[in-house]
């Protein structure tokens, strides 16, 4: 019943504020500040009141990364070029796994700029929260700019993979497919599961800087978990149902469906995989904005 | 939970009942035997995740006995009236900033609620988010926004604040380039041009040189005189006096004092130190009163203004002819200056006390407040019979331009301290 009655309030003073600034009268916001129970709501008129700031912080991500570097903004195709040399060496040439009929080079670099994206997006997500401590604890601001702008910040290197992609197609002489229509919807699913996992993880990682140690090998096993260096088409007939609960799995394989057409556009695994990306996301915002409160307290 | 009636409609910041509690670390068992001490290493781990894991619950789960809980803050209630300047004054560790990250809701409160009544911008150091790699024009508007402002209204207020921190030319390059001056006068004008109906500072003047810290004070003069809610925490008792209409002295986590400025100010230095202090051993105690411009209650001593400092000596012991001498040391606690000539002395028969009279004029101390120290002996002798330390406080007012000493190093000061002749 108490919790209750705090929801309502502040979703009532939310909208207060909003009418006030889209008025621009002379109506004074209040803001009541207590002590908020785990399951408040979830303050979106703030996060459009202060939307200027998050394209600041993305802004600020991406210049700081590339800033004082001779190849600068070059790193973001050597990354996945270079491991994609070496996986065609070890994977393709010497132990010959499978490519779903695609080059080995363009098939692991087509799952390498997903992947890529999604361990970059996590590791920094979680690092910019930890980082950002300093600037929580001297003023206030929606906390879950910080993870999610260092998320939306890697959405250049992940472009700028692409067109190195493009680029190697052009080469192959490549034509995509019409699955590539889908390709928007695959691009919102590895941006929920990037920011649902870095959600889950910062929240933690703010509290237990165990997750910080761990985070780097693990994400490394986990690629093992997708079908980055294999086609998913190895996984037996009876647990790819299962597999896909992973996200990456039905992004990945979309990606190379649209792109290189190995496949016919894999439905089912975006399908099972849009619901664990979507659960995954939202149950990230609820529990980081549960946390969130004991932030500054805690970092 | 408490809801504040709709009585105080009229206040910009009401506070209620607040209190703020933290976790404690508790102290593990010292292992004696070798056995004890590879269990203690194979349980850490353990221990550890229980310890993190509480940390977050001091804050929802509080009970108040509980008693690996520190209380901050406890039970903190007062309301600042729209358009009033209020100084936050107390000791270290008294509350003062726990309190005002809760305002500025960077940490909720364990109980309590409070109302805010406007738009609040808070300042508790300056320049928050300011990057080393971005120019001086990407900063503005990294800080800007982080402090609140929309793009529009940085864009509507971008020159004003260029002009005010005077980096025109160096707005295209990267602040790690700046000189730390020029860092901090940027970060100070950004936060200059909010435009909120409630500001909340703290300790920001603590930057710069004393000639940009004038202009600080000066343009916050110009924010507190607009009209505007100010809430002003510092420990620069100048600042405070110069700014401030009214104030709330903490203690420990709770109000001790609050309104009046000159009342709190008082409560303040009482709060540090006994003003009436009777101290010492069994053969002699000392007492101390303080008057500024004959006021024994006004506690702020201001450029120009004198105060009177009387010293009361008990004795047993047989003393035909005793001296008295004040050491004032500054809040940082180094000794400023010392005096031990006496304009008044005599023997009180009646209460059997020797009664000292000194008098001062503030020609430019800006160290905050003083401690007085007193020395007994005879009036022959080097040696003291007794040594009281911090028997009395005083608060330094503001200084004009040109009669300070400088800001915190007042050992340097050359003492200009005017004594008077007793009338």
């Amino acid at each position: 019943m108490k919790t209750l009655s705090i929801d309502t309030r502040s979703l009532e003073i939310a909208s207060a504020t909003v009418d006030a600034t889209e008025r621009g009268a002379t109506a004074m916001p209040v803001s009541h500040i207590q002590s908020q129970s785990a399951w408040h709501a979830f303050d979106f008129a703030e996060m459009y009141k202060y939307r200027d700031l998050f394209r600041y912080l993305v802004r600020r991500e991406i210049k700081v990364r590339y800033a004082q570097s001779a190849i600068g903004v070059g790193w973001a195709i050597l990354q996945p070029l270079f491991t994609m040399l070496v996986f065609t060496v070890i994977f393709g040439r010497l132990a010959k796994v499978g490519s779903d009929g695609a080059p080995y080079a363009l098939f692991s670099f087509a799952g390498l700029v997903p992947w890529m994206f999604f361990s970059n997006a996590v590791t920094d997500g979680v690092n910019g929260l930890i980082g950002g401590a300093s600037m929580m604890s001297k003023v206030y601001f929606p906390r879950i700019f910080m993870p999610l702008a260092a998320n939306a910040a890697r959405l250049i290197d992940f472009g700028v993979a692409s067109l190195v992609m493009a680029g190697l197609m052009i080469w192959y002489g490549i034509i995509p497919n019409l699955g590539a229509l889908a390709l928007p919807f695959v691009l919102a699913m590895m941006f929920l599961t990037a920011s649902g996992t870095t959600l889950w993880l910062s929240s933690f990682a703010i509290q237990y800087r165990d997750v910080k140690h761990a985070m780097g090998f693990i994400v490394q096993i986990l690629m093992y978990a997708a079908p980055v260096v294999y086609p998913a088409s190895l996984i037996p007939e009876s647990f790819q149902r299962l597999y896909a609960i992973n996200p990456m799995v039905g992004v990945i394989e979309g990606l190379r469906s649209g792109w290189l057409g190995t496949r016919e556009m894999p439905w089912d695994f975006l399908f099972i995989g849009s619901l664990s990306a979507v659960l995954l996301f939202t149950t990230g915002v609820s529990y980081f904005n549960a946390k969130q409160r004991v932030f500054a307290d805690l970092a | 939970m408490q809801v504040i009636s709709n009585h105080s409609d009229d206040h910009a910041i009401s506070v209620h009942g607040i209190g703020k509690a933290y976790r404690l670390a508790k102290r593990q068992a010292t292992p004696d035997t070798l056995v004890g001490a590879i269990q203690g290493i194979v349980k850490a781990p353990f221990r550890n995740f229980q310890y993190l894991r509480s940390l977050s619950r001091a804050n929802h789960m509080a009970k108040q006995d509980d008693e690996d809980l520190y209380w901050a803050l406890q039970d903190v209630t007062f309301e600042v009236p729209a358009g009033e300047v209020v100084g936050v004054i107390g000791r270290n560790g008294a509350g003062k900033s726990t309190l005002l990250k809760i305002l500025s809701r960077i940490t909720q409160p364990t109980t309590g609620e409070a109302i805010i009544r406007g738009r609040v911008s808070s300042l508790l150091e300056v320049g928050t988010g300011f990057h080393p790699e971005l120019t001086g024009r990407e900063n503005v508007y990294m800080n800007g926004t982080i402090l609140g402002m929309t793009k529009r209204e940085i864009d509507g207020k971008y020159d004003q604040i260029v002009d005010f921190a005077g980096v025109e030319r160096f707005l295209d390059t990267p602040i790690k380039r700046y000189s730390s001056g020029m860092q901090v006068r940027l970060a100070f004008s950004v936060a200059a041009h909010l435009d909120p109906d409630i500001l909340i500072i703290d300790e920001v003047l603590a930057v710069g040189d004393a000639e940009f810290q004038k202009r600080c004070i000066g343009k916050m003069k110009e924010v507190a005189g607009g009209g505007r809610t100010v809430m002003f925490v510092s420990h620069n008792m100048s600042a405070i006096g110069q700014l401030c209409t009214s104030g709330v002295l903490l203690s420990q986590g709770r109000v001790v004092s609050q309104g009046d400025l000159d009342t709190v100010v008082q409560a303040y230095m009482d709060d540090l130190f006994r003003t009436e202090s009777s101290i010492g051993d069994d053969t002699t105690t000392v007492s101390v009163q303080t008057a500024v411009d004959g006021d024994p209650n006004q506690r702020m001593w201001k450029y120009g203004s004198m105060v009177r400092v009387r010293v009361d000596v008990e004795t047993q012991l047989a003393i035909a002819n005793p001296a008295v001498d004040l050491y004032f040391n500054s809040s940082a606690g180094r000794m400023i200056f010392a005096q031990s000539d006496r304009f008044v002395k005599h023997f009180d028969s009646e209460s059997n006390r020797w009664v000292f009279e000194f008098l001062f004029r503030n020609n430019g101390f800006v160290s905050d407040y003083m401690t007085i120290d007193v020395g007994f002996r005879y009036c022959s002798s080097t040696r003291y019979l007794g040594l009281w330390q911090s028997v009395a406080a005083i608060a330094l007012g503001e200084v004009p331009p040109g009669h300070s000493h400088g800001r915190d190093c007042p050992v340097a000061v050359p003492c200009k301290v005017q004594l008077m002749e007793a009338a």
